[in-house]
């Protein structure tokens, strides 16, 4: 089973039809138990990173996120979900996070007027290193993006994608073991987010990814 | 490098997808679904779904059909049309969609926009405007005054004021739907275009008048549109989304050419 964890960051009904659009069932659950025994763990979100550990907290998820992230559970972060796992984000005013992965999330500074932010759209993934969740998915292809700040690893090795918005070239694509994190939503990117999903379900993480 | 989104509109009266000129001598297009699924895989970036008598008949949005589409295609949507409360943008995204467009009623209670931002994120809210060409500076200094109710009530407001007012009350976008070229299929109004992607700092939409690959090109480059909405081009079978990126990928403008 496959649980999508619901924190109140957001629609997470994108995140389930996907799944169930590669016929693999999702559930979507705030149950610290289900996530524990889930196969594979899905971290989603959209909005800020302050609410969002607040409401992790009052849910009683941050042990369990760490338990099956330690224990080996395949495990895929998207968008705020993705940046939550570093240790602070430049949100709210500085907010320490959940510290999975070194490094931290800084917000778009564009020099460039026409540099909007968010960053929303389409923007190409440069495979910085081979990883099975791009199995199948040509160098440069375009994911959907929807964000104002990014992810930065203090450790350049944990990067596997990178893209290039208002000025900087930012990691979008990051993980270690068994954790794997996009900045981009592979649910909204149509047939290649569709095949990164369907990666991720048969993906059985070697200790050196 | 980022792409400028291209994005078919869907206009839904009764469940099927209808094209007038300015809301008026509306036609049968075909079906929401199937339009969807045939945009989505002829790679469109995004789809925007309009219930567009929901509001004037007095009904909330048609949700089955949201979920629908929702369910058959795997890109981003927005949906406007006969949302008027909080609870019918919450009802709107469990469903699937991506964002929310608001016009008239935001017009109406501008405090919409900083609820649904607060509520669900500033990327959930869409700013839908429908200005027009007005000669009352002194009273819409930009020359364009915000209307309402598919085009129907002026409202007094200055269009480029009423953006930035959005802006800060947390909009995620605004989709520039000028009146004035609406239908014609003679070009976005670039004008207005360009003064509201200049006064925000948030990504800005053009809409209404594409005919051709050239219009977009010259709202992305000359209006500084972040995306464009097309929809009598294409569903007339006139264009397709295929040819519409080739000839601005060749005429130097990014786009997403694989999907």
């Amino acid at each position: 089973m496959i649980a999508i964890i619901d924190y109140k960051a957001g629609n997470l009904t994108s995140v389930r039809l996907a799944f169930g659009a590669l016929g693999c069932e999702a559930v979507i659950t705030s149950d610290p138990q289900a996530i524990l025994d889930a196969d594979r763990v899905v971290f989603p979100g959209v909005g800020a990173a302050g609410a969002a550990m607040r409401n992790l907290s009052d849910l009683k998820l941050i042990s369990p996120i760490l338990e099956v992230a330690a224990r080996g559970t395949p495990f895929l972060g998207i968008c705020l979900g993705t940046q939550i796992l570093f240790d602070a984000s430049e949100e709210d005013g500085g907010t320490r996070t959940l510290g999975l992965l070194p490094g931290r999330v800084p917000r778009f500074q564009p020099a460039d007027r026409w540099d909007k932010v968010p960053q929303i759209g389409w923007n190409q993934v440069k495979n910085v290193r081979p990883h099975a969740l791009l199995d199948g998915i040509a160098d440069n292809s375009e994911f959907y993006f929807v964000h104002s700040y990014y992810p930065a690893p203090s450790d350049r090795s944990l990067a596997i994608g990178s893209t290039d918005y208002a000025g900087v070239t930012f990691a979008s694509m990051v993980g270690r073991g068994n954790v794997a994190a996009t900045q981009f939503h592979p649910e909204k990117s149509g047939r290649l987010g569709l095949r990164l999903l369907a990666n991720f379900i048969r993906w059985k993480p070697a200790g050196n990814e | 490098m980022l792409t400028k989104r291209i994005i078919p509109c869907l206009d839904i009266i009764k469940r099927r997808v209808t094209k007038g000129v300015k809301f008026q001598n509306n036609i049968d297009l075909g079906d929401p679904i199937e339009m969807a699924v045939r945009y989505s895989d002829g790679g469109c970036d995004e789809l925007v779904v309009y219930d567009i008598t929901a509001s004037a008949e007095h009904r909330p949005i048609d949700i089955e059909m949201v979920r629908d589409v929702a369910k058959a295609i795997r890109i981003p949507f927005s949906v406007g049309g006969g949302i008027s409360t909080l609870d019918d943008m919450s009802r709107v995204l469990l469903a699937g969609a991506e964002k929310i467009s608001v016009n008239s009623l935001a017009v109406k209670t501008p405090a919409i926009i900083a609820e649904g931002s607060r509520a669900f994120g500033a990327q959930c809210i869409v700013l839908g405007m429908d200005p027009v060409a007005t000669s009352d500076t002194a009273r819409c200094p930009s020359g364009y005054e915000i209307t309402t109710r598919g085009f129907r009530e002026r409202t007094g407001l200055d269009a480029v004021e009423w953006a930035k007012r959005a802006e800060q009350l947390g909009a995620g976008e605004i989709v520039v739907n000028s009146v004035d070229a609406d239908g014609t299929r003679a070009g976005f109004e670039l004008t207005i275009t360009r003064l509201i992607a200049e006064a925000v700092s948030i990504p800005v939409v053009a809409s209404g008048g594409a005919g051709c690959s050239a219009h977009l090109r010259d709202a992305f480059n000359l209006a500084h549109a972040d995306a464009a909405i097309v929809a009598g081009m294409i569903h007339t079978g006139d264009f397709t989304l295929r040819q519409i990126k080739d000839e601005l990928h060749a005429a130097g403008v990014p786009v997403r050419m694989t999907w």
